[in-house]
């Protein structure tokens, strides 16, 4: 078993990649994340000076968001490790423009003559991208998932929360799942012994997109969520992306407030669900920093050791 | 009312000349994509097919100057589903991008490029931030990426006086 172990985190390393969010709102999200990869054997390596994926000024400048993801996939390749992402947005916009530099030469070729002029780098478009979860479902898969599960999840109704960058578009990520229809998210949940809850509107859009641009809209797409999840009785949501999150758990109170609700609905980041399942300690899972509390959820669950 | 004599004829063009835009002109105006728009649900203000069918129709102003452009979540739903590939996220990227070169720049994505310039990301990792991440085991974070600032500033997004408080 330890020589297999060693085997797959041999030809399982990847360098991760924080973004924005994550290392100042979402230490939760990167502890479990870090926690469980070290459970199932899957190596992670860090780069100090990643800035933001670039995904921010695409609105406003194309070409500027090309340069700013083809500067963390530089220093990612110096690395030559493929990229693991815990944002989906993260995930999106730096898959996107590696396929770009890959596929349009030109275009590599000046991305590179900027690179190497302004920041003394350069991109060959040598490094594969993707996203923490789909290492789980694809590299790892439910089934070594399910072997290593130690605590006893089956009275928990947990509520899928896929968000829009983790399936689409298709167009750069691949028919990987049915964006219409994805089904990782629920297998995985099943696969910690968690039932996966089904409500209306599952693959709605958190509204994040637009809380720089217009909060009160964001609000109100984060809200209808939260409501057919509460209608459904789930113990709690679980997601992938810590800007979902900042809508769904940060913003939670502010929704309650405005639309004069009450959901106190836990937020849980997957790799917190699972490591749960795999006996990890709730502590170490970063449960602690969860603002909407999941010391219900947290006492429905049989560890197994007392 | 429209008056058809402001319209300018070759705002499409412009805009399938920009990248993101290619496919403007195969819009049929079905509205698969207002049909399904998340947004499109909590608020009338944004109406994808109106808004593509308005800068077909060549209202430049009216549509560089909105608001209702920076509404679109970029979810992808309606970039799945449109018939015509009009990939409507990356058109409407594409209408920004010569929004912003037009001058109409929202004053919290101009807070966001600052920000960017400033930190290299959204949200600064100050050293409190880092004496966390010491405290729970986690590798520290560099701070400053003065990388961002050197291709925000030669894109023309920041000068140096602004990062002088």
């Amino acid at each position: 078993m330890k020589n297999r172990a060693e085997d797959s985190a041999q030809n399982s390393g990847y360098t991760l990649f924080l973004g924005c969010t994550v290392p100042v709102r979402a230490l939760n999200y990167e502890i479990s994340a870090r926690k469980v990869a070290e459970k199932l054997g899957l190596q992670l390596s860090d780069v100090s000076d990643f800035s933001c994926c670039g995904y921010p000024i695409k609105s406003v400048h194309r070409y500027g968001y090309l340069l700013m993801a083809a500067r963390n996939l530089a220093l990612a390749e110096k690395k030559g490790l493929p990229l693991c992402t815990l944002c989906s947005a993260c995930c999106g916009s730096l898959t996107e423009a590696n396929h770009e530099i890959q596929e349009d030469e030109k275009l590599r070729k000046q991305i590179n003559e900027d690179l190497s002029e302004w920041v003394g780098l350069r991109y060959e478009g040598g490094i594969r991208v993707t996203h923490f979860t789909r290492i789980l479902r694809e590299e790892i898969g439910k089934k070594k998932i399910a072997e290593q599960i130690k605590a006893d999840l089956s009275s928990l109704h947990v509520a899928p929360h896929y968000g829009c960058h983790y399936t689409k578009p298709t167009s750069i990520y691949g028919k990987i799942e049915d964006p219409e229809n994805p089904k990782s998210l629920d297998e995985l949940i099943e696969a910690t012994g968690a039932h996966s809850v089904q409500y209306e509107d599952k693959l709605q859009c958190c509204g994040g997109g637009v809380l720089a641009i217009d909060e009160q809209v964001a609000l109100a797409m984060s809200q209808r969520k939260l409501e057919h999840i509460r209608a459904q009785q789930a113990d709690a949501m679980v997601l992938v992306c810590p800007f979902c999150n900042v809508m769904y758990e940060g913003n939670q109170r502010k929704i309650e407030k405005v639309f004069q609700k009450e959901y106190k609905l836990p937020i849980l980041y997957y790799p917190q669900l699972l490591g749960l399942a795999l006996g990890i300690e709730p502590d170490e899972l970063g449960m602690k920093m969860n603002r909407v509390k999941a010391t219900e959820l947290v006492k429905k669950i049989n560890r197994g050791t007392d | 009312m429209i008056d058809s004599k402001t319209f300018d004829p070759n705002f499409k063009s412009l805009i399938a000349s920009e990248p993101g835009g290619e496919n403007i002109k195969k819009c049929f105006s079905c509205g698969t994509c207002t049909a399904g728009c998340p947004v499109r649900e909590v608020t009338d203000r944004y109406n994808p097919r109106r808004i593509i069918r308005m800068a077909i129709l060549g209202m430049k102003k009216e549509v560089l100057s909105s608001d209702f452009i920076w509404l679109c979540s970029s979810c992808y739903t309606c970039f799945e589903r449109c018939p015509q590939n009009v990939k409507i996220p990356e058109l409407m990227n594409a209408i920004k991008n010569i929004a912003v070169r037009e001058g109409y720049l929202p004053s919290t994505m101009k807070s966001q490029l600052d920000l960017l310039a400033s930190f290299g990301r959204l949200l600064e990792v100050t050293d409190f931030e880092n004496e966390k991440r010491k405290e729970l085991h986690l590798p520290l974070v560099q701070g400053r990426t003065e990388d961002v600032k050197k291709i925000l500033k030669k894109l023309g997004f920041h000068r140096e006086e602004q990062s002088r408080g």
